[in-house]
């Protein structure tokens, strides 16, 4: 473990997650060589670096959505809450509702806008009435900050909103199960800037209640909403701390020229 | 840069409103590739049509027949002596004792029509061997017409009948042993009295097949009931296992070399000649299990078994299309891997499935060989029971029945085979329709 985690005041509180010396093979490829890092509650963390890093590899083990992928073999300690998520008691299906995730396409079902949001609810049995099940997914359409514009047509198609509604409808999905770890990979790079602002805006406001990690390529999105920065190179983690500090004095030479625009 | 500009190929001169003659070979050749185009899809639509001018044109006439209208009287003391009108006496006279009756009544016909023929004989050959059948069974159905008269509607004979289409004529009665130029004879005048009459040929649709003898009551009711039960059977097997099969090897099954060889063999099953499904229904279904020959059970299994690859082929195929992003869009959700099967990607690729299970059916619909070997091709005069006891019981199938037909001596027969083309190209159609009217319903797009 030569990466502790470094970000001064995770050593005061329990961190949400933590990854230690966590490996990353698919098939022979090394992708994530010996990572760890905690991730903190009530927190926006970003991750940064340049395409291929393994920025978005690391992301999806936080859910294990890597068992999904045949060849993908992951190694080392990630505990959420101090449990192992790859304790052999530990069904991947839980794990994925506490730990929810937005991927990098916008990707509703081909559903109405509601079956959308109350899918989640629905399989995880979280609803004991009708009237439950309208309270949540009216309730997780607002923090999505999206339910003004589908509160009247929440039997049309998902399938039929713009880019940047799309996105939000699927961060109002992965909220729609009360999940306490909300991971979104490049949430953004499919979104106009007016739709990114929105989504950052969003993103801001979750994060009195989640602990976000958010896998980013714009070096801005992270300085704007993040307030931890990781910063990967070619499968290692480089730097890791306070966002301000990254940006404004990186320790690190690596970091550095990939802030300035020099490498990437 | 100025080495490039100098090496470069120089530049054509003249004006771009005359074509150089490099430009105008490329647009010949475009326009020569365009020509043979059009040609080839010329060429394969007139074949198309040809097809089908040929058998509409043989096919349709047998879609009407000539009936002949007669009294017959149906006398007391040859039909029941005892006059008891007791069922078991009336079935005593036997189908050869109605003979008389009908010969009788056509020879007092032809005298009310007060025209002499020359060299008339047998007058009662201008029906269907099947008219005296055909009276037996009034009478025991309904006894209480014994003593009076009956006005029946007798199927004319083939050649009456073929003669009426202007297949038969009066130079090839000749040398026709089955029909006289003075029977036609009698034929034309009859129709000049308003006694014969073409209508739509039920029968056809919906009767038993006939003997040799008598084309003119030969009909596809038998093999269109076996087909159609060939066909549930083949739904209700092929398409549960087939996707269920294609759900596991898509979703579930793991990549190694265990599935590959799985895979390969899937696409071989479905190259196998269908009449090699032929030869294992025999020596499996019919020779080990012991199932019955000729029946619906054995020949639905035979095209499950046929129909299976083609199913699972395009259920893959339709699963596939289902974008990944789906699935790990339910999956984030917290879905297991069956829920995400059976909420997102099963009902995405359900027309998909669909249109692959109609296309396979209508494939085993169409299919003749394995059915020949295991018996299917035997003379059914019955019809079988409703399901699930009919499945057991001999069948004929559609296709089988062309063949059948066509391998008869009688010319009327060939008439026959057309025209049950035209309906099992008319249920072909049907279901190919079907599947295009599913696909463009339920298509999704994302």
């Amino acid at each position: 473990m030569k990466d502790s985690p470094t970000a001064a005041d995770t050593a005061t509180t329990e961190p949400k997650i933590a990854a230690r010396g966590v490996d990353v093979f698919y098939g022979e490829t090394h992708a994530i060589k010996d990572v760890s890092v905690d991730i903190r509650d009530k927190a926006v963390t970003a991750f940064i670096g340049p395409s291929g890093c393994g920025k978005s590899t690391f992301l999806r083990c936080f859910n294990r959505m890597n068992d999904t992928i045949d060849n993908c073999r992951v190694t080392g300690g990630i505990a959420l809450d101090g449990e192992n998520i790859h304790d052999r008691r530990v069904d991947p299906v839980q794990l994925r509702a506490k730990v929810g995730m937005v991927f990098q396409k916008p990707n509703p079902f081909p559903k109405s806008i509601y079956d959308n949001v109350a899918y989640g609810p629905r399989i995880h049995g979280l609803a004991q009435s009708r009237g439950d099940l309208d309270e949540i997914v009216e309730k997780a359409l607002r923090r999505g900050a999206i339910w003004n514009e589908v509160k009247d047509r929440l039997h049309a198609s998902g399938t039929g909103l713009s880019g940047g509604q799309q996105q939000r409808l699927c961060i109002a999905r992965a909220i729609a199960t009360e999940p306490e770890v909300l991971l979104m990979d490049e949430p953004c790079s499919a979104l106009d800037p007016i739709a990114t602002g929105q989504v950052e805006e969003l993103i801001d406001e979750l994060k009195a209640d989640y602990s976000v990690v958010i896998v980013t390529h714009s070096m801005q999105q992270a300085a704007r909403v993040s307030q931890e920065t990781a910063f990967f190179h070619l499968g290692t983690l480089v730097e890791f701390g306070k966002t301000d500090e990254i940006f404004t004095n990186p320790r690190e030479k690596l970091t550095e020229s990939y802030i300035t625009g020099r490498i990437g | 840069m100025t080495d490039a500009t100098q090496d470069a190929t120089p530049r054509a001169d003249g004006s771009i409103l005359t074509a150089d003659p490099r430009t105008a070979r490329r647009n010949a050749a475009e326009r020569r590739f365009r020509a043979y185009g059009l040609a080839a899809i010329v060429a394969a639509l007139s074949m198309l049509f040809l097809l089908l001018v040929s058998i509409l044109s043989q096919g349709l006439p047998a879609f009407t027949q000539t009936t002949v209208e007669l009294e017959v009287a149906l006398p007391a003391e040859t039909l029941d002596p005892r006059g008891e009108r007791d069922p078991d006496d009336i079935a005593q006279i036997l189908t050869f004792g109605y003979v008389p009756l009908i010969e009788a009544a056509m020879e007092r016909r032809v005298a009310d029509l007060g025209v002499t023929i020359e060299g008339l004989e047998d007058p009662a050959a201008l029906l269907s061997k099947s008219a005296p059948a055909q009276v037996r069974n009034h009478v025991l159905a309904n006894p209480e017409v014994i003593g009076g008269t009956y006005v029946f509607r007798f199927l004319a004979t083939s050649r009456v009948d073929q003669f009426l289409k202007n297949e038969v004529t009066l130079e090839s009665a000749e040398r026709d042993s089955r029909i006289s130029v003075a029977q036609l004879r009698l034929a034309e005048a009859l129709r000049e009295a308003g006694a014969l009459e073409r209508g739509f040929n039920w029968g056809f649709v919906t009767g038993p097949d006939a003997s040799d003898q008598r084309p003119e009551a030969a009909g596809l009711g038998v093999a269109i009931l076996g087909s159609a039960y060939m066909m549930l059977i083949v739904l209700f097997l092929a398409l549960p296992i087939g996707v269920a099969a294609s759900i596991y090897l898509e979703e579930f099954a793991p990549q190694n070399r265990f599935t590959d060889v799985i895979e390969v063999n899937i696409s071989n099953l479905a190259a196998v000649p269908s009449i090699v499904f032929g030869i294992l229904g025999l020596a499996i279904f019919i020779n080990f299990v012991g199932l019955p020959q000729s029946a619906p059970i054995v020949g639905g299994l035979v095209l499950t078994l046929m129909t299976l690859p083609t199913i699972i082929i395009s259920t893959r195929a339709a699963l596939k299309s289902v974008p990944p992003s789906i699935r790990t869009a339910a999956l984030g959700v917290g879905a297991s891997k069956m829920q995400t099967v059976f909420h997102h990607v099963l009902p995405l690729a359900g027309p998909g499935i669909l249109t692959g299970t109609i296309i396979g059916l209508a494939q085993a619909l169409g299919e003749t060989a394995p059915l020949l070997l295991i018996g299917m091709v035997a003379f059914v005069g019955e019809y079988p029971d409703a399901p699930p006891e009919g499945f057991f019981d001999p069948a004929s199938a559609l296709p089988v029945q062309i063949y059948n037909w066509t391998q008869r001596a009688d010319p009327a027969f060939a008439e026959r085979a057309s025209g049950a083309i035209i309906v099992l190209l008319v249920f072909l159609a049907i279901m190919n329709i079907a599947a295009v009217l599913l696909r463009r319903r339920f298509e999704r797009r994302w």
